[in-house]
């Protein structure tokens, strides 16, 4: 039998539909249903000339806009051949982390909620709101920042803002072991991920799972590290990975990225350089293409361009690491029972918006 | 790490397949590829079993007006590089062999460029619509289809 969970089920995180077969209360198959947001993001930029894009792609995903406005930025100078001021890489390198922070609590409430600690979901926004008020300080926006631009970021850093910083990572350091106290601590969180939506290390790497989910399958590979940008070559830190290959592994994962989060940040803080924070970049692209891949919260993000010497992109293609995570859910899923499709499908960190484009 | 360097996969490329394929390193990192449509499966193969190319990140179509092309990006994480292939396919049959059976990862890729750019994939094991309403009865992401203003 054919079950619908969705377009309208709370576990969706979304507009999309996850069909299942069930055999009784277990899985035999699944195949998820997409295409419920597609608003042709892709043609769209095809009329807008290469700046107006930046704010575009904040929209692509608001839990995480900083990566994608970045990305896009990044495309553009590989094609156009802009180099990035030094300060400006360390000041991007800086926001990301808070960014990557900002989505992984975002992740950890919605996990909470589904999963049924109510209380982790109050305790993980109201973190989540120093972050956000720390990249309003910068950006001047809540979520949707069009911070990025090609050829380093619009403004400098705030005044004070370092201490500011400090002062959240501080104060967020403890809050992180409050979390774990309340999640490790549930026995009913525990129940319901750990040895459930098993992903072989091996399925994972051909089925192009990337990001959190692919290390908690304990495969050991981060871009920020394998194809290094900005400057994350230049700091000192390590890829958290863990062996389980359970929902409970991407879980950990996440809770030991928003550390070394804060340690990059920090570290960041360290080398700072001063200088410039942006360059004047071409109007016109070059008749060539282009591509840049970076590690957004949810997996290897990776955009192509193909320049045609006008002022707008003849072609665009974003890859979306949750488009190709969510085509590989049905091997998570095989096997399980209905009533673990919430604490699988959570662990994924769906988001729709970069999904269907 | 201990993989090849990106200069032995373009020898070990150029070995293998010295008919029909264009190699070259572009930087750190980057490969670049043109392959013609009849070896793309032989490459890709090669890549996939001998290389160490075990990760597809993208594939995409490009409508070139007087022909397509499919932009295949493959990374590698033992050897630490991405290899870029470009395919050119006419238009009056936009068919090329699909690479879902070796990776799992470019399945969804390839029924994204199916249906937004009309180009057939060979042997692809599920080719159905993914974005689309199952009604949609043009190519939506072909030059042809004109923008407002454009």
């Amino acid at each position: 039998m054919w079950i619908n969970m969705g377009p309208q089920h709370p576990m969706t995180h979304g507009l999309w539909n996850l069909r299942v077969k069930v055999d009784g209360e277990t899985i035999v198959d699944a195949e998820p249903v997409i295409g419920y947001l597609h608003r042709g993001w892709e043609k769209l930029t095809e009329n807008r000339v290469y700046p107006q894009i930046i704010p575009m792609s904040d929209r692509l995903c608001y839990g995480s806009s900083m990566t994608w406005s970045h990305l896009y930025c990044l495309t553009i100078e590989n094609l156009m051949g802009v180099q990035v001021p030094e300060r400006a890489e360390y000041i991007r390198v800086i926001v990301l982390e808070l960014q990557r922070i900002a989505s992984h609590l975002m992740w950890l409430a919605a996990y909470g909620t589904d999963l049924g600690l109510l209380t982790a979901f109050v305790y993980c926004m109201r973190e989540r709101e120093l972050f956000l008020d720390l990249l309003q300080g910068v950006t001047g926006a809540r979520m949707t920042y069009n911070y990025p631009r090609i050829g380093g970021v619009r403004n400098d850093l705030p005044p004070d803002f370092e201490r500011d910083c400090l002062r959240v990572l501080d104060y967020f350091e403890k809050k992180i072991d409050e979390y774990e106290e309340i999640f490790d601590g549930s026995d009913i969180f525990l129940m319901r991920t750990q040895d459930v939506g098993i992903l072989k290390p091996s399925d994972g790497v051909n089925l192009g799972v990337t990001g959190p989910a692919l290390r908690g399958s304990d495969v050991k590979i981060d871009l920020r590290k394998h194809d290094p940008y900005s400057v994350y070559d230049e700091l000192d830190w390590s890829i958290c990975t863990h062996p389980d290959c359970d929902c409970y592994a991407r879980y950990r994962v996440r809770m030991d990225e928003m550390r070394m989060s804060c340690h990059i940040v920090r570290e960041a803080f360290k080398k700072l350089p001063p200088g410039p924070f942006r360059v004047k970049a071409p109007r016109n692209g070059p008749r060539k293409t282009a591509f840049a891949r970076v590690e957004d919260p949810r997996g290897e993000a990776l955009m192509y361009v193909v320049g045609d010497g006008t002022d707008r992109p003849y072609r665009l293609k974003v890859r979306s690491p949750i488009f190709v995570i969510v085509s590989a859910v049905p091997v998570m899923l095989r096997g399980y029972k209905v009533a673990d499709v919430p604490s699988i499908m959570g662990s994924v960190d769906m988001c729709l918006g970069e999904t269907d484009r | 790490m201990g993989g090849l360097t990106e200069e032995d996969v373009v020898e070990a490329v150029k070995k293998t397949l010295p008919e029909g394929v264009t190699i070259g390193v572009i930087g750190p990192r980057r490969i670049t590829a043109r392959s013609t449509r009849s070896v793309l499966f032989k490459l890709c193969e090669h890549l996939k079993n001998q290389l160490g190319f075990e990760h597809v990140s993208c594939v995409s179509g490009v409508d070139r007006l007087d022909h397509m092309e499919v932009v295949y990006h493959i990374s590698s994480y033992a050897n630490q590089c991405v290899i870029e292939i470009t395919v050119d396919i006419p238009n009056d049959n936009p068919e090329v062999d699909s690479i879902a059976p070796l990776w799992g990862g470019a399945n969804w890729h390839e029924r994204e460029a199916c249906e937004l750019f009309g180009i057939r994939f060979r042997n692809h094991p599920k080719m159905e619509r993914l974005l689309l309403p199952s009604d949609f009865t043009y190519y939506p992401f072909r030059k042809e289809i004109k923008l407002r203003g454009r």
